[in-house]
């Protein structure tokens, strides 16, 4: 159990080469030792979404895989879909939206949200809705979430279209 | 733009560390040499401890320490009461570790301290702890009958009860035209932050002092609380607020683990983290709602409520904990809620059973008393042939009445005022809004296979708790502000608020001023989050010291410019002007400035700290209505429209109300229909995990909305605002019950029990069915 294994993995496109025990998840590694301390931990059973991670592009929870499963793996955090300076078009869609609160859900929506809109750029309310089904908020109703996601895509839509006119 | 900042819909500050993952929650603290504390929680209701035994999981390596009662009984005290007190409740307070019994599953026994939490689990696992089953007593009417005591010692589970009311009831019944009694029940459940709790406690031993990470709500009183515990004094203990993951009223109040982590740190000499996991969240912090009542109401001819009397039993768990008595207490203040009603009478008990501990949540006794009374205000109504609508209307009290004395109806506490309100206003305005004359035709009817309902309620809310709040302003050489509040945040939102506020008192930039709140380092005195109260109260102190500071700067302004004092100026948009022409006599960055030409006690940086006071609650008024259909086959409900409508005085933020009121609502609705701890008869928490204590997801409550008005100003603060969290959460029972018994009326089922959940109305529905077949 308390084996030592090692890992290499991309994490929010830097190299990372690590020596962790077997047992270690892959949230408390993000966390612990490599101090992405966005992704947050909500009820450690998968439930709750709030550790939503990008694990080779796709949503994943990270309290649910162990750090020496994602060997060879490209992993996204919350870090890693933020700029270093500013707020990306979904960061300031959520601001603008009242979509978060507390922020404890944030990094698992964004997570969540991003790959969705890379896998469904123009979805209907509905589909928005489902793609957030998964991930817990105490504080919001959903509602302003759900339109932030639904802003992002069609300003993004909007860009696109005025790009080609 | 500085002017007129209350009222804007202004995009939150906090928002982008938060959306970044730059946030630093409990669990984001690390302090170096850091050990991990886990608890050793009981898996028994109720069992007499005969031992423990630790010695195994001492020996693992990484263990540091077991901590169980016999290291803390030098120290141990029990927590004490923070809120509404109930005559009896101080027999029933709950000490950190169990002693010689425990009273609930999930009750701290023991705490492991290890080098890592990894450890820590393991060796909690390996705690041996011999467990003498006792009879456990899960229902509160079964405990009433003290056969089956939880604290034996008291000889009785009955941790409070009294009687309350005024006028004449009985005569009231005795004449009246028609009455009514009906018995309602409210599940147990609660908040559930996303955030489970967590501390960081860290001991220097040179100093002698004691720094808390992960405070929340009442930090100041936490720190007493501690203090007096560990007996130190309270300059010798800060607490910290770090960003915090929704309370809703759970979290931040004094629970075991805030003295024991604490505690853990000073005796190993070293700083130790404790985070909760989900599943001991779901069974340590605190439960809500659970309460039996039976209500009964008088009404005469014309449909005037002419007195109400009832009897009101919170089941409150295992332990009183700080706020336990404002369930029932408050509960029972609320029963009569937004009508005029003359006489009302209430036997009141809080009752002790074998489950866990019992506190406020989001709207507490609110919710469950406004289901109570709107409920059976519409069965009278149904029964009368009065229109729900027009029932209500009657009753209600009118603006010519405020305000308007509630009484006394809560022990030790006076009477409660209803500052100020138009209730039939905002009420006419929240059935137009919504519609409600059109939906309602569709009470009863199926349409395309499902039955449709229409329902509402009508709620006071009472907010802006006192005694007062501290503010505190500092002015830096470069002319921003720095911003200090006692008022502590769980999501809120106060760095924007608060910074509107003084932006608004003093005519400076919005984006000049940062906001810290909550930490006793920041301030003399603060208190905190709770009661709705940080618009009301934190918002007052925030315009005062605002005001404090503008004179302040006046003063310098004179002396500067060798005025004698400051007639003829005054302070405009952030400077300081001459009254006469409105010439820039002195401007905020100058003032700011290191001037040479003044005294040290004129130059630099500039601080006020003041207090805002004030015992007067204010009191916001509301409707919710709810259009809800049903599948009549599978007992499915459909929420098809939910509007929340509330006179808040006035806004600070209407972005934030308005999310503050949504998410409350959507709360609401989970609690309603969803979210239930379920014990089984030995006690054993059934509803432990996510997976089976249900709480709402995005595709539940799709079609929330709020109309939030600014009819009635409160009087009894400078800014007229009342408080706003908490309004949200608190007609959702009582709409929902009618609107889908509204829906149901075909098939006689009449809702008087919560959950309305999938498999309790499916049994309704069949039960309904059965009888009608019968008949």
């Amino acid at each position: 159990m308390t084996e030592s294994v090692r890992i290499q993995l991309s994490v929010n496109g830097r190299a990372v080469d690590a020596q962790v025990e077997a047992r270690l998840t892959l949230a408390d590694f993000l966390r612990e030792e490599l101090n992405l301390t966005g992704t947050h931990l909500g009820c450690e059973h998968g439930v709750c979404g709030a550790c939503t991670i990008l694990v080779n592009q796709d949503p994943m929870r990270s309290c649910l895989m162990l750090a020496v499963q994602a060997e060879g793996c490209e992993v996204t955090t919350v870090e890693g879909l933020s700029q270093p300076d500013g707020l990306t078009d979904l960061q300031a869609s959520f601001r603008q939206h009242h979509a978060l609160q507390c922020g404890f859900c944030t990094a698992g929506m964004l997570t969540t949200a991003h790959a969705f809109l890379q896998r469904q750029p123009c979805p209907t309310r509905e589909q928005a809705c489902e793609a957030i089904s998964g991930n817990i908020c105490r504080c919001t109703g959903y509602i302003p979430i759900v339109d932030a996601i639904l802003g992002t895509a069609q300003a993004r839509q909007a860009r696109q279209d005025g790009g080609a006119a | 733009m500085t002017k007129d900042m209350i009222g804007r819909p202004v995009e939150r500050n906090e928002d982008t560390r938060l959306l970044t993952g730059r946030g630093c929650y409990v669990d984001d603290v690390k302090r170096p040499g850091m050990l991990h504390a886990v608890m050793v929680r009981s898996p028994m209701a109720h069992a007499r401890v005969l031992g423990i035994d630790a010695s195994a999981a001492l020996e693992l390596p990484g263990v540091v320490k077991v901590i169980t009662f016999a290291d803390i009984a030098a120290l141990a005290k029990t927590i004490p009461q923070r809120t509404c007190p109930l005559p009896g409740m101080e027999n029933f307070l709950q000490m950190p570790l169990a002693d010689q019994v425990v009273r609930y599953v999930g009750e701290p026994v023991a705490m492991v301290i290890a080098e890592n939490r990894y450890i820590a689990e393991d060796a909690a696992e390996l705690v041996y702890v011999d467990y003498d089953g006792l009879q456990a007593v899960v229902d509160a009417h079964e405990a009433a009958r003290n056969e089956v005591l939880v604290h034996a010692e008291q000889g009785s589970n009955v941790a409070s009860a009294y009687r309350v009311g005024r006028g004449d009831a009985d005569a009231a019944f005795r004449n009246a035209h028609y009455t009514r009694k009906e018995s309602f029940y409210v599940h147990r459940h609660s908040a559930v932050p996303l955030e489970t709790r967590g501390l960081v406690a860290e001991w220097d031993a040179q100093a002698g002092h004691m720094t808390v990470w992960g405070a929340g709500k009442v930090p100041f009183a936490n720190r007493g609380i501690l203090a007096d515990m560990l007996r130190l004094p309270n300059s010798a203990v800060d607490m910290i607020e770090v960003d915090v993951g929704g309370s809703f009223g759970v979290r931040g109040d004094f629970y075991p683990e805030d003295f024991l982590v604490p505690f853990a740190a000073q005796l190993v000499g070293r700083p130790v983290k404790w985070i909760e996991d989900r599943r001991e969240n779901l069974m340590a912090m605190n439960h809500s709602r659970e309460m039996h009542c039976e209500l009964e109401i008088a009404v005469d001819r014309e449909g005037l409520i002419q007195a109400m009397r009832g009897k009101v039993m919170g089941d409150i768990g295992a332990y009183v904990r700080t706020n336990s008595g404002v369930m029932a207490g408050k509960g029972t203040q609320f029963l009569q809620g937004a009508y005029a009603i003359p006489n009302l009478e209430f036997d009141v008990c809080a009752i002790i059973t074998n489950k866990t501990p019992a506190g406020t949540y989001r709207g507490p006794g609110r919710y469950e008393s406004c289901f109570f009374r709107e409920r059976l205000i519409d069965i009278a109504a149904g029964e009368m042939g009065i229109d729900p609508v027009a029932m209500r209307r009657r009753n209600l009290i009118k603006a010519d009445q405020m305000p308007y004395d509630a009484g006394a109806l809560v022990p030790g506490q006076g009477p409660t005022i209803y500052d100020s309100g138009d209730y039939p206003t905002v009420f006419e305005r929240g059935l137009a809004h919504f519609g409600y004359e059109e939906l309602a035709k569709r009470n009863g009817q199926l349409i395309d296979g499902r039955l449709h309902g229409v329902g509402l309620a009508c709620f006071t809310e009472s907010t802006g708790g006192g005694p007062g709040e501290h503010a505190r302003i500092e002015l830096r050489q470069d002319g921003t502000l720095d911003l200090f509040v006692g008022s502590s945040s769980a999501g809120q939102g106060h760095e924007t608020s608060m910074a509107q506020v003084l932006a608004d008192a003093m005519g400076v930039p919005f984006e000049d001023i940062r906001v810290h709140h909550g930490s006793t380092t920041y301030l003399k005195q603060g208190y905190g989050a709770y009661h709705s109260r940080s618009a009301v109260m934190g918002g007052s102190a925030v315009h005062k010291a605002g005001q404090a500071l503008v004179q302040t700067l006046m003063a310098r302004a004179a002396k500067l410019k060798g005025l004698p004092d400051t007639q003829g100026l005054a302070w405009r948009d952030g400077h300081v002007v001459r009254e006469a022409d409105g010439s820039t006599l002195v401007t905020l960055a100058e003032l700011a400035a290191d001037l040479p030409a003044c005294g040290p006690e004129d130059r630099g940086p500039v601080s006020v700290e003041t207090s805002f006071e004030n015992d007067r609650l204010t009191f916001t008024f509301g409707l919710q209505l709810a259009h809800v259909s049903v599948d009549p086959q599978t007992a499915q409900v459909k929420v098809e429209k939910f509007l929340c409508v509330e006179d808040v005085g006035r806004m600070i933020n209407p972005m934030i109300v308005h999310g503050q009121t949504v998410g409350a609502a959507v709360q609401g609705l989970g609690g309603t229909f969803l979210d239930e701890f379920i014990y089984d008869e030995d006690g054993q928490l059934t509803t432990g995990t996510f997976a089976d204590y249900l709480l709402p997801v995005s595709t539940d409550f799709e079609h929330v909305d709020a109309l939030t008005l600014e009819l009635s100003p409160s009087p009894s603060n400078p800014l007229g605002v009342k408080g706003a969290g908490e309004g949200g959460i608190i007609g959702t029972g009582g709409a929902l019950t009618n609107a889908v018994s509204n829906a149901l009326s075909g098939l006689s089922v009449s809702i008087t029990r919560l959950p309305m959940s999938l498999n309790r109305l499916s049994a309704a529905l069949r039960q309904a069915r059965a009888q009608k077949g019968t008949a």
